[in-house]
């Protein structure tokens, strides 16, 4: 499953440069990315701030496009991919329509591919017991914490049923434990779609403990230094935490990060990961 | 299962009783009603106390008395006239408000609309309605309603106009993002976020131009026109030295302008109860 070199993997990124142009002056923000993810694969980006975690996700996304190179989904390029409503996208915050109440919005990629009504009654339904929140269907918003409005952005990216979901730091504005109750959610629905998933995060222990795949970043330019496969057995649970493998891979990503350059600048990093390490959590 | 049905799911929880939400109601306007009662108080015993002339300011009791003698009949008939002046009102509400709107929409979606149209605007925002009000007079017909109206549509231009294309336009980015990550179309963009995102932008500035289509009907009627309106009735009740009537008219026209004013209001809790202004109870 974690094998790179699948005939037709989900994704296929190749070359990629990505430059931005800000008045006179020109970042580069990727360059020459190569990246492959196989079906039912968990993949993580992680890397210092700025170090273009998003980027690649949202070239990922066909949210825009690479200077260079060529990015494939599923075999196609990835505006097709797109086009074809291939995707489910998850933003770091839950971008929910406050005027929709909560089945509704999960119901409006459902309403954009033209499903028709009692359909789409069912699937929302299903997704939101797929994350736990039936009892809230009818609730707006506004009414919800923020924890269940990102598992309602979760309902509503995995909706279309996607063959793949990007995930950019979905969890990083909840509190330590509900990000564990949350990565522990995320499991059980990858386990139980068989999506294939990207995940943005700044958390080690989060990138260990969810992926199959680590692929660690530097910076300036953006860079894809390292890829950590991880080894841990499925279904993934508390016990993978106190796992002596889990902690191997966890200094063995930490190191890659250093090796990088990423950890001079980013101490949050050490701090975030020691915490998990001491089992002071959950 | 239930699959004509709207929308599917569990009740919100209970809601506070009808009765326990109208107490709480009263006690949240109690304190504004007794300043309200004691300003009244306090006026009725200084104009008597001190022997107050009437053309300086008549008790609250000699307008409240001359609002009911001139309701129906009299010189001044008071309701006939705030009719008449609602009607010019509603009617510049409208028109304002459909300019203003097609306006918006224009600008909102082409760029070279918002870069054409947008100082002309400005420039009609620019020019005080005094000075505008007799030249629409002479336009449009001093005797005809629709002077009167062009007046208040103006004046409900502007601020329609500028909020709405507030609303279609400033979409959060992120909320753009998701759309086009389905591969939504522009229509679909404009009628599932740009609308419903524009809605409270659009009744903020209608709340504000219930108030301003009343100034620009009586300021146009200040300049002329049929007799038995607000404007009329405040300038020959003036000039006839009936101050009591004066007030009486100039409350009147408040009293319309609330109204007005409160029936947006209760629109905007039927569409958009949603929306932070409307709802209640703010969390945290
Ligand atoms: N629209 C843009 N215009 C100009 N520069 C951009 C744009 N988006 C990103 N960049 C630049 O590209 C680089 C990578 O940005 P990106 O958002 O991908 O970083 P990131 O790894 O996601 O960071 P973080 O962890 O803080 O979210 C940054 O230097 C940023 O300044
Ligand atoms: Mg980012």
């Amino acid at each position: 499953m974690t094998d790179s070199s699948q005939p037709t993997p989900v994704v296929r990124v190749s070359g990629v440069d990505k430059q931005f142009t800000v008045g006179h002056g020109v970042t580069t923000a990727l360059d020459g990315i190569d990246l492959e993810i196989g079906r039912g694969e968990f993949v993580s980006l992680i890397g210092p701030s700025g170090c273009g975690k998003s980027t690649l996700l949202r070239l990922i996304g066909d949210l825009t496009a690479p200077t260079a190179g060529s990015v494939e989904v599923n075999g196609k390029p990835a505006h097709a991919a797109r086009r074809g409503r291939e995707y489910g996208m998850v933003f770091q915050a839950p971008v929910l329509f406050e005027w929709r109440s909560v089945s509704d919005n999960v119901k409006l990629p459902l309403e954009l591919l033209g499903m028709d009504r009692s359909e789409r009654d069912a699937r929302a339904r299903e997704m939101l017991a797929l994350v736990e929140l039936s009892d809230f269907a009818s609730h707006h918003p506004y009414q919800l914490s923020g924890g269940m409005q990102q598992r309602v952005a979760i309902a509503r990216a995995l909706a279309l049923q996607p063959s793949i979901l990007l995930m950019d730091e979905p969890f990083g504005a909840l509190d330590e434990m509900t990000r564990e109750r949350m990565n522990a959610e995320v499991l059980r629905i990858w386990q139980q779609t068989g999506t294939t998933i990207v995940f943005v995060t700044h958390s080690i222990p989060e990138a260990v403990f969810l992926s199959t795949r680590v692929a660690v970043m530097s910076a300036r330019p953006g860079r894809i230094t390292h890829v950590v496969d991880v080894a841990l057995p499925q279904p993934r649970n508390d016990e993978t935490r106190e796992d002596p493998r889990y902690f191997r891979h966890v200094t063995e990503v930490r190191e890659a990060l250093r090796s990088g350059g990423a950890l001079g600048a980013e101490p949050a990093l050490v701090s975030e990961e020691r915490m998990a390490a001491e089992g002071g959590i959950g | 299962m239930t699959a004509a049905a709207p929308s599917v799911g569990v009740p919100l929880p209970p809601r506070p009783g009808r009765l326990l939400r109208m107490g709480r109601t009263v006690r949240y306007y109690v304190p504004a009603i007794m300043v309200f009662i004691g300003v009244i108080v306090l006026w009725e015993l200084a104009v008597r106390g001190f022997g107050m002339q009437a053309f300086i300011l008549p008790a609250p009791s000699a307008i409240g008395a001359a609002l009911v003698e001139n309701w129906g009949a009299g010189r001044w008939p008071l309701f006939e006239a705030a009719r008449v002046t609602l009607f010019e009102a509603v009617g510049g509400l409208l028109i304002g408000t459909t300019v203003g709107l097609i306006v918006a929409f224009g600008i909102a979606r082409w760029a070279t609309a918002r870069d054409a149209v947008l100082p002309f605007a400005i420039a009609a925002n620019a020019i005080p309605i005094i000075a505008i009000a007799p030249i629409f007079n002479a336009w449009f017909g001093i005797t005809n309603p629709l002077s009167k109206m062009m007046i208040a549509a103006l004046l409900v231009f502007f601020p329609i106009m500028i909020n709405v294309t507030r609303g279609l336009t400033q979409v959060e980015p992120s909320a753009l993002e998701l759309m086009r990550s389905y591969a939504a179309s522009d229509w679909e963009i404009l009628r599932k976020l740009r609308l419903p995102n524009a809605l409270p932008y659009f009744l903020t500035a209608l709340k504000v131009a219930t108030t301003l289509s009343l100034i620009g009907a009586i300021v146009g009627e200040y300049f002329g026109g049929a007799s038995n309106v607000i404007g009329r009735v405040v300038v020959q009740s003036a000039s006839a030295l009936r101050f009591d009537v004066t007030w009486a008219a100039i409350l009147l026209g408040a009293i319309t302008g609330i109204a007005f004013y409160l029936a947006i209001v209760a629109l905007e809790r039927v569409l958009i109860p949603w929306h932070s202004t409307v709802r209640g109870e703010h969390p945290g």
